[in-house]
């Protein structure tokens, strides 16, 4: 909503605050103000000119020279290319030496060989509206040439652009506005009349569905759609350019003036915040104004030129024969005013805002009349609305009007009385207050308070509609007495019932144990393309995020691509996120928690003690380990994992899977499932399903008091037989003797049989109770050994 | 000749530590050792007239040999150890090379932000829970008092899965879950992804992180409301942080307010990050609306509660000086280093 600070305090007087000031109270009212945009900023230089002759241009078909006097004396030459200069005519004026907003400097110059002494300046020109048509050209002659342009328009002004939460529709007009901000509220505002003698309107009410007027008969078919219609006749009228106090009014809130008719309804509009419609009556068919749902098929070229199909669930303003404009959006084309207009009818209704919403978004269409509609608009406002816009109309295009307002419809609503409980204040803010007080909060805004049976019965305006209840009520007293003005004091209060969500330890032990491999923590949104997901949205951004991810790990391939294309080689990154997997017969997805790690590239930062190694299958391994035992999952085992997401390599690869519902799979990256640069080192991947049930739980195990012996084992070993399955044998040969037993050499090559590898194992031999013996030791090797034989290992 | 042997020793004594101390490097210090010291040095050579002496005379000048000996060693040990010391900086070791580092890993900023949140309201008595990302149309607007005709709907643009599915626009429908299946009292923070059909820009992101808070029992007042925000505020940015409570409007709470807190880098003086105003917006609050309590089936006569939603993302961008929240989801390492 743009507010003209000027206007404001037009309608009330009482407003002494500076603009920053009104916007400060604003915010604290519940309304922020996102700009204050000074309008006569960089438009000081500008002033008053009158154009006294205009000759083409020898040179150029489309320039003017024009002959101008800014009241200097002098008639200076200026070049014009602007199609609606007149001999005659007033314009704003920007002398050799000045300069316009956006930092344009004037200077004397030639344009195709003639001398031009200034510009001639258009609207936007001056950052006064959009319109750059044409020179902004000032109606009437009572202008002072020379004079500041800024002076004589009254364009010393602010537009405070506030930002209106949808609950307050009373706010999207200067009325609403003042009424909120002037120290005395609704008594400090004045509606002075437009005429020196203002009309005395009379208004009929038939009641019921539809009535007459000078042959003019209006039927409401929908009155849930329109439950008030009301009307006012205007002959005779002078289509023509408004006067510049109006133009003013109107580009002061970025609006850009049209014609006297167009302006007077837009000006009242955003004066009271009740839309308006005028049409050309001459050209309503039928003398017929029939408020209706819109006909299957039934089309309307509106305002803006589009040609639009309507449905049912529309409504319309139709005349005898078509619809002529959609209710509470837009206007039609065909029954608009227009130059040769002279009679006029002014639509003033009352629409539901359901109704309103739906129609402009099926048209994609927002309007100043359908975002007020939408939002609510006073039902009592409509007859008022309607006096004042034809006391305007007939100060600025005559005429003569119907000397009675035609309505239709249920009139006007009754006032929303609501109950307030003083206890009930009291238990909400946790202040006491008194009625007095709450009557000196809410009086000045329209709210009248009486007595209750149960405390105080208030009535709530009109243009309140968000306050129906005894708690926006509430909200209403604590609103105006100031959210500041509330203490704040900690009070004791009971322990929750709600548990810790049980994840919440998993996830810190997760997030600890990437944190000591080196691993940094990456977030993404989570969507997928259709290729990574069986979860589609129905309305995606874009193809490449059309679905929800069915897993964490393609993405986070993606953020290792997005490093490596800025030339970064070691990338460890993790992601806890959630996978979105396809239901059986639920149309509600599940989802699992999963964290997923990609990395690659050197296992340590590069030192200059040596060359640094890569990461290699073997830090995948234990960094899946090491997860694994942490979630309290078993030991992986080596597995075919290409399956389930497709990324990972067939052959070398890991699953953890049985124990709890942990399962994890992880491996090398395919080459061909990411987009790798030539320099870059091998990728590994992967992901785990985590779940709440299983975090390793710790017990301490005593330290032992004798001390170990250790034997080193060098064994041939056939290829095929498993690292694994040796240890298991090993293990179960050694007895209870073997403390810990593993490999620590490996070697194949010169001087081993072919089809053998060498193995090295070490293995460590305690008692809890005494110092083990050799002989002890011995006859346990000895049965390691014999065990071996069965596998065909033997001692090297 | 006893006292001739053990002068001569003195003498040794005496002699050989000049030359030592005056000693320059290992090699000069080896040849003392054997000159002095040696199977054909100097003090063998004095010994050899202990063949001169009586049984019983030999065993105090021995004695006497033995203590030369080791003193003489011992300071030939100490000089080499000085000069070796002495000459390091010419040696193998460059001191200044740098050390043997392990790559850092760490938590992404938000997570910073979110874990630092939860564990303040941990210590004001909130739980920490969370929901599904997936939610219905019910639970994310209707029993939020936002009916689907409303404008309100429109400050949310929606990603829809079906005509009643959709990504949860804000952590919200977890306070209608956790108040369908728990009594009050009830004080939880919600931290999670929500999601808004807006395409990826400095300050948008179709995901983002949303936390969302709720307490309710009987007796809370928009006192305990503002005091709990303040008390956090305080805690989170700093034991001088002014909050500021703005009216303004969500269909799930009434009173509602904004909450802005005092602009952490000009300390509310205003600077270009505030906009001038001095302050910097963390997020949405205020009391729950009874017509929430109706849909989860609390007597909203005798409860009352507050609710608020705080932007971990746009805090930590705050925070951290992080000028696009799309720094924050492209996962740069050289970015994401900077946090550990």
């Amino acid at each position: 909503m743009n507010v003209s600070y000027n206007w404001l305090r037009a309608l009330a007087p009482s407003i002494t605050a500076t603009p920053s000031e009104l916007a400060d109270a604003l915010a604290m009212r519940g309304a922020p103000v996102d700009e204050l945009v000074e309008l006569s900023a960089g438009i000081g230089d500008v002033v008053i000119a009158r154009v006294d002759e205009v000759r083409q241009h020898p040179n150029a078909d489309r320039l003017r020279l024009c002959s101008v006097d800014a009241g200097s004396g002098a008639r200076l030459q200026v070049v014009c290319g602007a199609p609606n200069v007149e001999a005659g005519g007033y314009y704003p004026f920007a002398p050799i030496g000045s300069s316009l907003p956006g930092g344009v400097e004037i200077r004397k110059a030639k344009l195709r060989g003639e001398l031009s002494e200034g510009m001639l300046c258009s609207a936007r020109e001056l950052g006064l509206g959009r319109d750059h048509a044409g020179l902004m050209a000032l109606s009437g002659s009572e202008w002072q040439l020379g004079a500041s342009l800024v002076d004589q328009l009254g364009l010393n002004d602010t537009r405070l652009i506030v930002d209106v939460t949808p609950n307050r529709p009373d706010l999207l007009s200067h009325v609403g506005v003042a009424r909120e901000l002037a120290p005395g509220g609704v008594a400090d505002i004045t509606l002075r009349p437009f005429s020196a003698e203002p009309p005395a309107l009379a208004t009929r009410n038939a009641g019921g569905d539809h009535g007459e007027m000078e042959g003019i008969r209006v039927v409401i078919e929908d009155a849930v759609g329109c439950p008030r219609y009301t009307a006012a006749i205007v002959r005779g009228v002078r289509v023509g350019p408004s006067p510049e106090w109006l133009a003013t009014r109107l580009r002061s809130v970025g609006l850009r003036p049209i014609n006297n008719l167009v302006d007077a309804t837009n000006y009242v509009l955003h004066e009271m915040g009740q839309p308006l419609h005028a049409f050309d009556l001459d050209r309503l068919g039928g003398g017929e104004i029939r408020v209706r749902r819109a006909r299957p098929g039934e089309t309307l070229r509106t305002l803006d030129g589009v040609e639009r199909e309507l449905t049912a669930e529309i409504l319309v303003i139709a005349d005898a024969e078509r619809a002529v404009a959609l209710a509470g959006v837009m206007g039609g084309e065909e029954s608009e005013v227009t130059a040769g207009t002279t009679n006029l009818l002014i639509e003033c209704a009352s629409f539901e805002p359901q109704r309103v919403r739906k129609a402009a978004r099926f048209l994609g269409l927002s309007t100043d009349a359908s975002h007020r509609f939408e939002r609510g608009v006073d039902p009592e406002l409509q007859l008022p609305t309607l006096s004042r816009v034809v006391d305007l109309i007939l100060a600025i295009a005559g005429g003569s009007p119907e000397p009675t307002l035609l309505e239709v419809g249920s009139g006007s609503a009754p006032r929303m009385i609501v109950p307030l409980r003083l206890e009930r204040v009291t238990r909400l803010l946790g202040i006491e207050l008194d009625e007095s007080e709450i009557e000196r909060l809410l009086e000045p805004i329209g709210f009248v308070m009486e007595a209750g049976a149960d405390g105080l019965a208030v009535r709530v305006p009109g243009y309140r509609p968000d306050v129906t209840r005894e708690v926006d009520l509430i909200e209403e007293i604590a609103r105006r007495r100031g959210y500041a003005s509330f203490p704040e004091q900690l009070a004791p209060f009971r322990p929750t019932t709600v548990p810790e969500d049980p994840l919440v330890p998993v996830l810190r032990r997760v997030r600890e144990t990437f944190t000591r491999w080196g691993f940094l923590e990456a977030r993404t949104a989570g969507f997928a393309p259709a290729a990574d997901s069986r979860v589609p949205l129905l309305n995606p951004l874009s193809s490449e995020e059309s679905h929800l991810r069915d897993a964490v790990l393609p993405g986070l391939l993606r953020r290792v691509e997005h490093n490596w294309a800025h030339g970064v080689r070691n990338v460890r990154l993790y992601e806890i996120g959630t996978a979105f997997l396809p239901a059986p017969g639920e149309t509600v997805p599940r989802e699992e928690i999963r964290v997923a790690a990609a990395f690659t590239g050197l296992s340590e930062p590069l030192h200059w003690s040596g060359p640094g190694r890569s990461y290699d299958l073997w830090d995948l391994k234990a960094l899946l380990e090491e997860l694994a035992a942490t979630l309290g999952a078993a030991a992986p085992q080596p597995a075919t994992v290409g399956g389930a997401t497709g990324l990972l390599d067939a052959v070398e690869g890991f699953e953890v899977s049985g124990v709890g519902a942990v399962r994890a799979e992880a491996g090398a990256v395919l080459a061909s499932s990411v987009d790798s640069p030539a320099w870059a080192d091998r990728l590994f991947g992967l992901e785990i399903t985590l779940s709440a049930a299983d975090v390793a739980s710790i017990r301490y195990a005593p330290l032992p008091e004798y001390p170990a012996v250790e034997r080193d084992l060098a064994l041939l070993v056939p290829q095929g037989t498993a690292a694994a399955e040796l240890e298991r044998v090993i293990r179960s040969a050694a007895g209870t003797l073997l403390e810990e037993v593993g490999p620590f050499d490996l070697y194949a090559g010169a001087g081993i049989p072919e089809g053998t590898r060498s193995l090295a194992w070490r293995l460590r031999f305690r008692r809890p109770d005494r110092t083990l013996t050799d002989a002890e030791v011995d006859r346990s090797v000895d049965g390691v050994l014999r065990a071996l034989e069965e596998l065909n290992v033997s001692r090297r | 000749m006893v006292d001739d042997l053990l002068e001569q020793l003195r003498e040794l004594e005496k002699e050989g530590a000049g030359s030592i101390a005056t000693a320059d490097g290992a090699e000069e210090l080896e040849r003392l050792r054997v000159d002095l010291l040696g199977r054909k040095g100097r003090l063998t050579g004095i010994l050899r007239g202990l063949g001169g002496l009586s049984p019983e005379e030999r065993p105090r000048v021995g004695a006497e040999a033995n203590r030369v000996k080791e003193v003489l060693s011992a300071r030939i040990d100490e000089r080499k150890a000085a000069c070796e010391v002495a000459a390091a900086p010419e040696a193998h070791v460059d001191l200044t090379l740098p050390g043997r580092a392990r790559w850092r890993g760490g938590v992404h900023p938000v997570t910073l932000v979110v874990d630092e949140i939860c564990d303040i309201f941990r210590d004001l008595g909130f739980s920490r829970v969370r929901g599904h990302e997936v939610e219905t149309v019910e639970y994310n607007f209707v029993k939020l008092n936002t009916p689907l005709d409303h404008p309100a709907v429109d400050m949310h643009d929606t990603f829809y899965l079906g005509e009643s599915l959709l990504l949860r626009t804000h952590t919200s429908p977890v306070q209608a879950r956790v108040m369908e299946q728990f009594r009050p009292p009830v004080r939880v923070v919600v931290p999670g992804m929500v999601f808004r059909r807006d395409p990826f820009d400095a300050s948008h992101a179709p995901g983002f992180e949303q936390l969302e808070g709720l307490a309710v029992d009987e007796g809370i007042t928009f006192v305990d409301f503002k005091a709990t925000i303040s008390e956090f505020a305080r805690r989170f940015f700093g034991p001088t942080t002014k909050t500021r409570f703005r009216p303004s409007f969500f269909p799930f709470t009434e009173p509602s307010a904004e909450v802005d807190v005092s602009c952490q880098l000009c300390g509310g003086a205003g600077c270009s990050a505030c906009k001038r105003t001095g302050w910097m917006e963390i997020g949405g609050a205020g009391m729950v609306d009874p017509a929430v309590f109706e849909a989860v089936g609390y007597d909203p006569e005798r409860y009352t509660g507050f609710a608020f939603g705080l932007g971990p993302a746009r805090i930590a961008m705050q925070r951290y000086g992080i000028p696009d929240i799309r720094l924050l989801y492209e996962n740069d390492v050289r970015f994401l280093e900077q946090f550990v």
